[in-house]
């Protein structure tokens, strides 16, 4: 599926919770449901800087396509991070780096992604799209 | 139940000289448990600075012209009423800079400076906030010279026994917080002052947590400098005071240089201005300055005894509510403390707590808030934090346990 695919199908989930309460149930649900990131990345280095949550980052690359492992001592972070991965782990690096990311928008959830001091959210989209760049240029040399 | 409405304290009332707090988030009534943060602004100053801009705006100690006199009359009238609220012995031992940060800093150099020389021992204890840590390890880099921190036993409270194990004849300063922004713990400034004068040894007071919950006499403290923000004590922000005693401001050389603190200027040598211009180069903060004044005068006008004793009933109120809650471990349980409250719940990541409350209508801080050392003691990373004032009900602290209560439920 594309970024653009998954991004609708999640809007149309979401389109069923009327009220904030159900919406947060459902990502703290997401959240406990993703799985942990492996314990060899759970280390300082992976950590995203600045953050007020503790947010650990890693990814691979297999067949041009970039894979993501991120994990949040916070559900509801954690949550959000399950519909990241869901939307643009697994895809091309230069569809990573152009997506517009309009359903953090439409299911509400703008106010989680603003460019705020110690924002992981914010931080991680900088870091998942840094990571498709870096493939990216290093793949043009 | 309880007593919300007397005499001397009509909570409805209060209420009303608040507008920020006659407000919906997200359809819910804002209930402001970030009092630690900052305070709220009573309508006089708001009011006040309004007129300032409006009507009376000049930069002050320059020109003589009409606004100009009006305006220093004005500032240094608010310099007289900051006097008055620490009881302070001169008017020259008030500085005005930007806030509790800048004039621990100030304090930090110019202090620094005069008496601070390699080997040399500066004292803080493990619950400063960042602000009361950090210009003390620059100054002893630039100095070579080393911080001692004095130890709290798991209630909150400092060691003072430990304390005084730390004096030696190298210690040449004790910097250590009034009241406590994670635990709300206040200290016994007077006993660690008089402790520290024993040895000759200044003071510095970080007041930041304490000026807004009663009075403040520096005498009876008898500390060599006590620090505070304006925005914290109900006042605007950008502006802060910094209390000296005469004598070091004296000795101490300006940490600043620059407009309306020389006496003189030539391009070999330099003599300043007396106290306290010395230590405020540049234009001021003036209205900053004037509705400081106005705060302070709103807070005397209520009577610091009605708010000490109101937040007092409001603090013995929600630690009872707050400690029969189940699952909710409560951080900072000093005999002698102030309406702050530092919690986890279950284990439910703070900031999860934080948003889920937000969504509620009720503002509280999650994080480390600016303790990160104090956080170590406890080995957690930090608390969600709800701090509350005397224009905060016990209303809104049953809805705040109803509302905990319902978090734990969507995290079952």
């Amino acid at each position: 599926m594309t970024i653009q695919e998954i991004q609708e199908e999640i809007i149309s989930e979401f389109k069923n919770f009327d009220n904030w309460m159900d919406r947060d149930n459902y990502l703290i649900k997401l959240g406990k449901d993703l799985p942990p990131i492996d314990s060899e990345y759970k280390r300082e280095e992976n950590l995203i800087k600045g953050c007020q949550v503790k947010t650990w980052f890693h990814f691979t690359f297999k067949d041009g396509k970039v894979f993501y492992d991120i994990d949040s001592s916070s559900i509801m972070i954690k949550g959000i991070i399950a519909l990241l991965i869901k939307v643009l782990s697994g895809q091309k690096p230069e569809d990573i780096k152009n997506a517009d990311l309009y359903f953090i928008d439409k299911i509400g959830l703008r106010e989680n992604f603003s460019p705020l001091r110690a924002n992981s959210l914010f931080k991680l989209v900088n870091q998942i799209k840094s990571a498709a760049i870096a493939y990216e240029a290093k793949r043009s040399i | 139940m309880y007593e919300t409405k007397n005499t001397y304290f009509d909570i409805t009332k209060i209420r009303n000289d608040f507008p920020v707090l006659n407000q919906k988030i997200y359809g819910k009534p804002l209930i402001y448990f970030d009092n630690a943060a900052t305070t709220q602004k009573p309508r006089v100053v708001i009011d006040t600075i309004n007129k300032l801009h409006s009507e009376h705006n000049s930069n002050v100690h320059r020109g003589i012209h009409y606004l100009s006199e009006q305006m220093t009359e004005m500032y240094e009238l608010a310099r007289k009423k900051v006097q008055d609220y620490l009881n302070a012995r001169h008017s020259q031992e008030i500085i005005f800079t930007s806030g509790a940060t800048a004039s621990i800093n100030a304090v930090a150099y110019s202090f620094g400076e005069a008496y601070i020389k390699e080997g040399d021992e500066i004292i803080v204890s493990e619950m400063e906030h960042h602000s009361n840590i950090v210009p003390w390890q620059i100054m002893c880099k630039r100095k070579s010279a080393k911080l001692k921190v004095i130890p709290i036993n798991d209630k909150g409270e400092l060691l003072l026994d430990e304390y005084k194990k730390l004096i030696n004849s190298r210690t040449k300063l004790v910097a250590i917080v009034h009241v406590s922004n994670s635990l709300g713990t206040i200290n016994p400034v007077k006993e660690i002052v008089a402790i520290a004068h024993e040895n000759n040894i200044p003071v510095l007071i970080d007041g930041a947590q304490a000026i807004q919950h009663g009075s403040i006499d520096v005498q009876d403290i008898d500390c060599d400098f006590y620090a505070f923000s304006g925005h914290k004590i109900y006042g605007p922000t950008g502006i802060g005071v910094l209390y000296g005693k005469e004598r070091w401001l004296q000795e101490m050389p300006p940490y600043q240089g620059g407009g309306d603190m020389i006496e003189h200027v030539k391009f070999e040598h330099t003599t300043y201005d007396v106290l306290p211009f010395k230590f405020e180069a540049g234009t001021p903060n003036y209205i900053g300055v004037i509705g400081l004044g106005a705060a302070l005068d709103y807070l005397t006008g209520i009577g610091l005894d009605n708010i000490k004793n109101y937040e007092k009933k409001l603090l013995d109120y929600a630690t009872t509510k707050l400690t029969t809650l189940n699952g909710l471990r409560l951080y900072g349980t000093a005999e002698n403390k102030i309406c702050i409250f530092s919690f986890l719940l279950d284990n439910i990541h703070p900031y999860d707590v934080g948003m889920l409350l937000d969504k509620m209508g009720i503002a509280v801080r999650t994080g480390h808030h600016c303790t990160q050392p104090l956080w170590e003691h406890y080995k957690i990373e930090g608390s969600v934090r709800a701090s509350l004032v005397f224009y905060n009900t016990f209303e809104e602290t049953d809805f705040l346990c109803e509302t905990l209560k319902k978090i734990q439920k969507m995290f079952k």
